[in-house]
Formats: C-alpha cells, sequence, structure tokens
C-alpha cells in the first residue's frame, strides 16, 4: 500500500445546532489527484478547513504523511504541509507576483527586504513551475487562471506536497481548465497529490483516480474513479437513484408568436446580433468566456449600454443600459455573479426575493408573505422568509436570485451561468423552473457553457469572438457543441 | 405584488411562536442603556426627572439628532458626509449675510427677509448636489471630496463674515429657534416629525428600503433596477438640508451665527451613528437606533454637566463614554465595527 499523504480519521464539527461533519474521514494516497464531491452543505468546505487548520474539530483527528497534524497556532507548519487554493483568491490584489509568492517572507530570511533577489527567486520559482507570468506584474493585472498558478506555485515553494484545489475551475474557461488539467498531471507526475472539488462530475472523471462522497456531512463512499460510473455518482451525492434528472422540454408546445426581439445588437464586445424568442422559446447562449455573450446578455437586461440596434418586448421598444426600463418592459434577470451581483448578502429572503417588485410601499408583512411563497414555490431550503440570504447555501442563494428574477412576471428570462456554483438537487430545481416558466408560454434566454443547463433550451446559439457563429436545433452532440463553443469550426 | 409570484404555491402560515432573535430587536439595543442612563441620573440629582430637565435634553441634542439623521441615511447608502457640520454654519451665515444691510456685518445685497428660510434650504440643496456631482459623476472619493468641502465651507464662512458672528437674525429663525407648540420647543417637534418620516420611509417605502440594498451591494441594486446614483445623490441632498435646518434652529436658540457655528459636531454625529448601530461599512442600521445613540449621548453629557463636572473633564469624559459605549455595542451585538 502506498503512503498517505493525508487522512482524517473520525471527524466531527458542529456550528452552535448544525452538524457539519458527522464522523467522517478521508484518506489521500500520496501522488493521486483525489476528488472530494457532494452535494452543497455536504460538509467538503468543512472538511477543507479542517484539512487546513483553520477550524478545530470537535472530535477526530489529521494526519499528514503520518504524522500528527501541528497545532492550529502554527500557521507555518500547516503550510508546509498543506496548501490550499480557495475560490476566493488569497492574493495581495495591488501586490506585485514576487510579493505575492514570498509574503511575509519577503526577507527571504535575511532581515531586509532585497527587491533585486526578490525579484531573481520569483523568476525562478515561475520558471520552475512554468508560470508565464512577470514577476513584477501586479496580481490585479492577473487572470483568474494565471492569479491560480500563482498561488499554486507559491504553496508548492513553501514546502506543500499536497494541494487542495477548491472548486478550481469555476471560473474558467473551456481552454483554460484543459491547461489546469495538464498542469496538474504533469505536477502528479512528479510527486504532487492533489484534492480536488468541483460540482462538475465530468472534470472528476478527466482528472482524478479516487474519488470521495460526503453527503449530509456522512461520509458515503469512496472509490477508484474507474470504478463509479456517472448516475453511481449522482446517486451516491444525492442518495436518489437516476442521475441528473432535468425535463429536456422537448414535448414543450411552440409557438410562433415572438416575445423578444433584439435587432443588430452591438455593445461590448460583441456587435451585430439578432435574435428574436417565441412564446415558450428557451434559447440557450454558449461561447468561451471571451465570446461576448455575457456582455449580450447583461446588455439585453441593460447592465450595460448598447452602442447600436435596439431590443423590445412585445413590440414595446426597451430603453437601452436602463434596468428599471427593462424590467417594465418584461424582462428579467438572473446575473452572472449572485455575491457580485445577484444578492444582497446581510438582508433577508424575503428583501432579497421582492428588490425588484414595483410599488412604492413595502409593507413588512406582504413582504414576509412574498419571501415565504419564494421560499415554498422555488424550494428553498431556509429557516424563514426574514433569515439573511448570508445564511444559505450556494444553491439555495441563487434560487433566491431566480425568485427575484421572477417576482414581476417577466415575459422575457435572461439567465446568466444560472447552475454555477450549485449541486444537483438545486441544479434540477433551478432548471425545473426554467422549463416552467417556458410552458406558461414565457420566453427565456439561458447564457451558459454547462452543457446540463442547454439541455433544457430549444436552441443553442453558439458566439465566437462577439458574433453568433453557429446554432444547434435540438439534439446536438456534446462534441460538435464543445468544438463550436472553442472556436474550432470557425477557424 | 404576491400575486405575480410564479409558479403560485400558497405561503406556509408562518410558524406562531419564534425563538426571540437579538438581531431582529437590535435597533432596541440602546433602550436598556437609556433606561439605566435614567434611573443613574434620578439618583445622583433631583431634578433629573423633572420635565424641565428632560426637555433641555432634548432641545440640546436637537440639532445634533438632524446631522445624525442625515448622517446614518447617508452611511446606509454606503457613503460619508463630513461637509455637513461646515453646513451647518455656513448656510445660514450666507442666507442672513444676503439679507442683513452692510453696516451690520451683511453683503449688501439686501434681499427680503422673508427670503431667509428658503434661501438657507435652497444652500443646502445646492451643498448636497455638489458633494453628489463630484462623488457620482466625477466619481470622486466620498470621504475627500466631503474633508474638502468641510474645509472649504467653513473658510468660506469666515470670509463672508470676516470671522465675526452675526447678531442680526431674522424674526424667522428666532421664532423656530425659541417658540414652544404645546409645551415642547419647536425644535423638539421638528426633530420628531423628520424622525418619523425617516424610520416610515426607511421601513415601508420602496425607496427608502434601496438604500439598504444599495449599502449592502450597490452591483445587486443595480441589477435588481434600483437607480443608484440618484437615489444616492437624493440621499447626499437630503442629509444636507437636514443640516441646514440643524444650523437654522441652532441660529434661532443661540440668537446669533458664531463664525464656529457647528464646528467639531462631525466627530458627534459619527459617534451617536456608530453607538447607535449604523454600520460604516453601509447597508445596516436603522434611524430609531441612531436616534438612541443621540438619546444617550444626551443623557450621559446631562448627567456629568449636573454633577458639575469640570469644563476641561467634560469633554474628555464625553470622548471616554463614547468608547465606552462602542465597547458595550460590541459585545451587546457580538459584531464586530471595523
Amino acid at each position: 500500500m502506498s503512503e498517505l499523504a493525508a487522512t482524517a480519521r473520525g471527524v466531527t464539527k458542529r456550528f452552535g445546532r448544525t452538524l457539519a461533519l458527522d464522523d467522517v474521514g478521508i484518506e489521500v494516497r500520496a501522488g493521486e489527484s483525489h476528488a472530494l464531491v457532494g452535494r452543497n452543505g455536504a460538509g467538503k468546505s468543512t472538511l477543507v478547513s479542517v484539512l487546513t487548520g483553520m477550524q478545530v474539530p470537535d472530535a477526530g483527528e489529521v494526519a499528514f504523511f503520518g504524522e500528527p497534524a501541528p497545532p492550529v497556532a502554527d500557521r507555518a507548519a500547516w503550510r508546509r504541509h498543506v496548501a490550499c487554493v480557495y475560490q476566493r483568491s488569497t492574493v495581495v490584489p495591488e501586490l506585485s507576483v514576487a510579493e505575492n509568492l514570498f509574503i511575509n517572507r519577503q526577507d527571504l530570511g535575511g532581515g531586509l527586504i532585497s527587491w533585486k533577489r526578490l525579484r531573481r527567486e520569483a523568476a525562478e520559482l515561475l520558471e520552475t513551475y512554468d508560470v508565464a507570468v512577470h514577476p513584477d506584474a501586479l496580481v490585479s493585472a492577473l487572470t483568474v487562471e494565471q492569479r491560480q498558478l500563482v498561488e499554486i506555485a507559491r504553496a508548492l515553494s513553501i514546502g506543500s506536497r499536497f494541494v487542495i484545489l477548491d472548486e478550481p475551475t469555476a471560473q474558467l474557461d473551456g481552454p483554460a481548465i484543459e491547461r489546469l488539467f495538464a498542469r496538474m498531471r504533469s505536477l502528479q507526475a512528479k510527486g504532487v497529490t492533489f484534492l480536488f472539488i468541483s460540482h462538475h462530475l465530468q472534470e472528476v472523471y478527466e482528472v482524478c483516480q479516487t474519488v470521495t462522497v460526503y453527503r449530509d456531512a456522512r461520509h458515503v463512499v469512496t472509490a477508484p474513479v474507474a470504478e463509479m460510473s456517472k448516475p453511481a455518482l449522482i446517486e451516491a451525492m444525492t442518495g436518489e437513484a437516476g442521475g441528473l434528472n432535468v425535463p429536456s422540454g422537448a414535448d414543450r408546445p411552440s409557438s410562433a408568436e415572438a416575445v423578444l426581439t433584439v435587432s443588430a445588437l452591438s455593445g461590448d464586445a460583441f456587435s451585430d446580433v439578432t435574435l428574436s424568442a417565441a412564446r415558450g422559446e428557451v434559447i440557450g447562449l454558449a461561447g468561451s468566456a471571451s465570446s461576448g455573450k455575457h456582455e449580450f446578455a447583461e446588455t439585453v437586461y441593460g447592465l450595460r449600454k448598447p452602442s447600436g440596434g435596439a431590443i423590445s418586448v412585445d413590440g414595446t421598444a426597451v430603453r437601452g443600459g436602463d434596468v428599471p426600463s427593462a424590467l417594465k418592459a418584461g424582462i428579467g434577470c438572473v446575473p452572472r455573479d449572485r455575491h457580485h451581483q445577484g444578492l444582497v448578502l446581510d438582508l433577508s429572503i424575503a428583501e432579497n426575493a421582492t428588490l425588484s417588485t414595483a410599488g412604492a410601499f413595502v409593507w413588512p408583512r406582504a413582504q414576509r408573505a412574498a419571501g415565504a411563497t419564494a421560499i415554498a414555490s422555488y424550494d428553498v431550503k431556509a429557516a424563514g422568509p426574514d433569515q439573511p440570504v448570508s445564511d444559505l447555501s450556494g444553491g439555495n442563494q441563487q434560487k433566491v436570485v431566480m425568485a427575484r428574477a421572477l417576482a414581476g412576471d417577466p415575459a422575457v428570462l435572461v439567465l446568466i451561468n444560472p447552475t454555477a456554483g450549485v449541486d444537483v438537487k438545486s441544479k434540477e430545481s433551478l432548471l425545473g423552473v426554467v422549463d416552467a416558466q417556458a410552458r406558461r408560454g414565457k420566453a427565456a434566454i439561458v447564457v451558459s457553457d454547462e452543457l446540463d443547463d442547454l439541455r433544457v433550451c430549444d436552441r443553442v446559439l453558439v458566439m465566437f469572438h462577439g458574433r453568433v457563429v453557429r446554432e444547434f436545433a435540438r439534439g446536438w452532440r456534446d462534441q460538435e457543441l464543445i468544438s463550436a463553443i472553442e472556436g474550432m469550426s470557425a477557424e | 405584488m404576491t400575486k405575480a409570484m410564479t409558479p403560485p404555491v400558497p405561503a406556509p402560515t408562518p410558524p406562531g411562536k419564534q425563538k426571540f432573535q437579538f438581531a431582529r430587536y437590535q435597533d432596541l439595543a440602546l433602550v436598556p442603556v437609556i433606561v439605566l442612563l435614567l434611573v443613574v441620573g434620578s439618583v445622583l440629582s433631583p431634578i433629573f426627572l423633572t420635565s424641565g430637565n428632560l426637555i433641555a435634553v432634548l432641545t440640546q441634542q436637537s440639532e445634533l439628532s438632524l446631522l445624525v439623521l442625515g448622517q446614518a441615511m447617508i452611511l446606509v447608502v454606503g457613503k460619508m458626509d463630513l461637509s455637513l457640520e461646515s453646513t451647518v454654519g455656513l448656510a445660514p451665515a450666507l442666507a442672513v449675510a444676503l439679507i442683513i444691510p452692510a453696516s451690520s456685518g451683511g453683503l449688501g445685497v439686501g434681499l427680503a427677509a422673508w427670503l431667509a428660510l428658503p434661501l438657507c434650504l435652497l444652500i443646502g440643496v445646492v451643498i448636497g448636489g455638489l458633494n453628489g456631482f463630484l462623488i457620482l459623476k466625477v466619481g470622486l472619493s466620498g470621504f475627500m471630496v466631503t474633508l474638502g468641502m468641510l474645509t472649504m465651507l467653513r473658510g468660506l464662512q469666515l470670509a463672508i463674515t470676516e470671522g465675526k458672528s452675526l447678531i442680526d437674525v431674522p424674526e424667522s429663525f428666532l421664532y423656530l429657534g425659541s417658540t414652544t407648540w404645546l409645551g415642547l420647543p419647536a425644535a423638539v417637534w421638528i426633530c420628531i416629525v423628520c424622525y418619523a418620516a425617516g424610520i416610515f420611509v426607511l421601513k415601508y417605502l420602496r425607496a427608502g428600503r434601496s438604500l439598504y440594498a444599495i449599502g449592502g451591494n450597490s452591483e445587486a441594486a443595480r441589477a435588481a433596477g434600483i437607480r443608484v446614483d440618484r437615489v444616492v445623490w437624493l440621499v447626499l441632498v437630503i442629509g444636507s438640508v437636514l443640516a441646514v435646518v440643524a444650523g437654522i434652529l441652532m441660529t434661532g436658540r443661540l440668537g446669533s451665527v458664531a463664525a464656529t457655528q457647528g464646528e467639531g459636531m462631525i466627530f458627534q454625529v459619527f459617534a451617536a451613528a456608530v453607538i447607535g448601530g449604523i454600520s460604516l461599512q453601509g447597508g445596516k442600521g436603522t434611524l430609531f437606533g441612531a436616534l438612541s445613540g443621540v438619546l444617550m449621548l444626551g443623557l450621559v453629557e446631562q448627567i456629568l454637566r449636573l454633577q458639575g463636572v469640570s469644563g476641561f473633564y467634560i469633554k474628555a469624559s464625553y470622548g471616554a463614554v463614547i468608547i465606552l459605549a462602542l465597547i458595550v455595542t460590541r459585545f451587546a451585538t457580538g459584531q464586530k465595527q471595523e
């Protein structure tokens, strides 16, 4: 049996009345890439904080390469054993790459900081790990991909041979994900061990050898990836048989009556896009991060100003770059990033769900009732309408954003990355809402890279460098859609 | 509002008995402290609980409370306005100087006396509007803009009055500063009305709730269809106008506009707002909380004064009380204030 890079045994952790981890364990063999999957709230994040020494478990023990974990106060020792690249960055944006790499050890043991030496060492380090970034560059100027590589290089330079990647692919586009995986494989070949957390099960199959599933704070199964079929994996995660259950909507009634008409719309990062959505139609919009699909959708909802073209709903023109006017015309939107644009985290569910509704008066009783209706209608797991949304898991937060988008009963729904960072169950219920809206004669535009999201669509438009380049009718094959997204067919 | 929610599912009836949630009553956190101060005050001094004394406290705090009202709303939208204290002095000084003859220290323009109040309020609108323009349209730092404005407006007042007090104050100011309605000074009534209106708007009007959305996450507010810039601008203007009203009341109460009118008040304004639970980060706190912060500081000051604490020490004790109050609030609410 090969050596164990990290083990956790009998770990239990409570937060108040919530049991976050219930006597769980994990064994990560040295040199493997080990996937940790589970729905939101399964306990993955808590395990990560226990494994990185950020949280002390109520019971249980953690060991690295057979040695018991250092005391929690000794951060330096923890950093030598384990490193974690979180979804949120842990680099200082306004400092240089070099300084970030050696943060809090800038003097390199010399007492005084020699900037020249620091730069040289940083350059060497970046070279060793083949990171094509200038040491003098400000971290704020880097892409998400480069930033992650800097964080990984920093972790490895401290001496850690065990790296936790917490949803590293959530903010990357296709080619960047491939490059990250190639790098993981090559580091793995050099003996680095990874614990890989992702909501994208496909990635688990692509890059990991072993998978551990948690559900409701308990360990469910650990098995070699090769022996675990995708339905079996989803079953382990949800506790229910039968994979992702999203209505394809193939049986939805179609209509020829256009609701949303976009003609020759141009704006930030896209130009001359014309499309029309009929009642009951769901249109998918796919493309890489630089394709302009987000910008297009945000322009339709008025978050960005168009430079030309026109948008109309039911024949009424919508004023460009003006969200209230879009809302009034009957466009609802789930914005790209729920933390950044979707929610006011300190406010309650009721308040967030009714943020867009019209009317000068807000009666707390009516608002609370609207919040309770939203909780029931969209299957939000919450204590009640007064609970602040910051308490909710990602999937449930996204349902609140959905509730807000639908609060005015819009004729057109624009959804940008609607299932980003949400678990399988939440994904099902969010996509189910889209299908239900279409059946009620509403039109929807789903902007996403996730094939599961696009399967609910009647047709999928692919954007490349700001233009619509391909259109797929229902029944497309994964491979052909993906190659169109990567621009393979456009070259 | 609820009928549009789809797909329609009947709302579950809210559970009748809910667990006591401290967070929901956070704006009442200072009420026990105020009661305690009333008890302590009455033990220490027999005249403390007399209506005369309590009305005196309210009157003294009326001007501060209007500033706190404005600042609290500005803080809730996630901005701050340091220039309020200079507005307290400049607006009445400029309006008065435009009316009184040059012989009494005026500018010699000689506008009609009835213009005093509208002119004053207009000056407030202009100052708030200018702050808003610089912060929102030009894109400057709110802290620095209003710091600059603080100094500039104070300097402007000194330039206009040549550093002297203006004592030839219009009748309308004197009336507001000295009259009583139904046994309470007009100033106190004005505060009560302003706070009642503010509390209502911030609780029951969509426009008022939008302040919290903007302060909590302005991008999300924008995506929800709130006209963020317009609301923030309006709040800055309202803040300045409230500062002007405070200035008018102060002028009327003292019977003159001193060159230093309002100077140093901004520190008490921030102290009262933060003690009252308004977050400097924006998006949190209630006007009732802010008002209780004002009352608390007023009671403390009065207790110290009645105890005959020397003027030299009163300022130091006052500062100490602010810090103490912050510590108490910190642990009562269990939240870091940052």
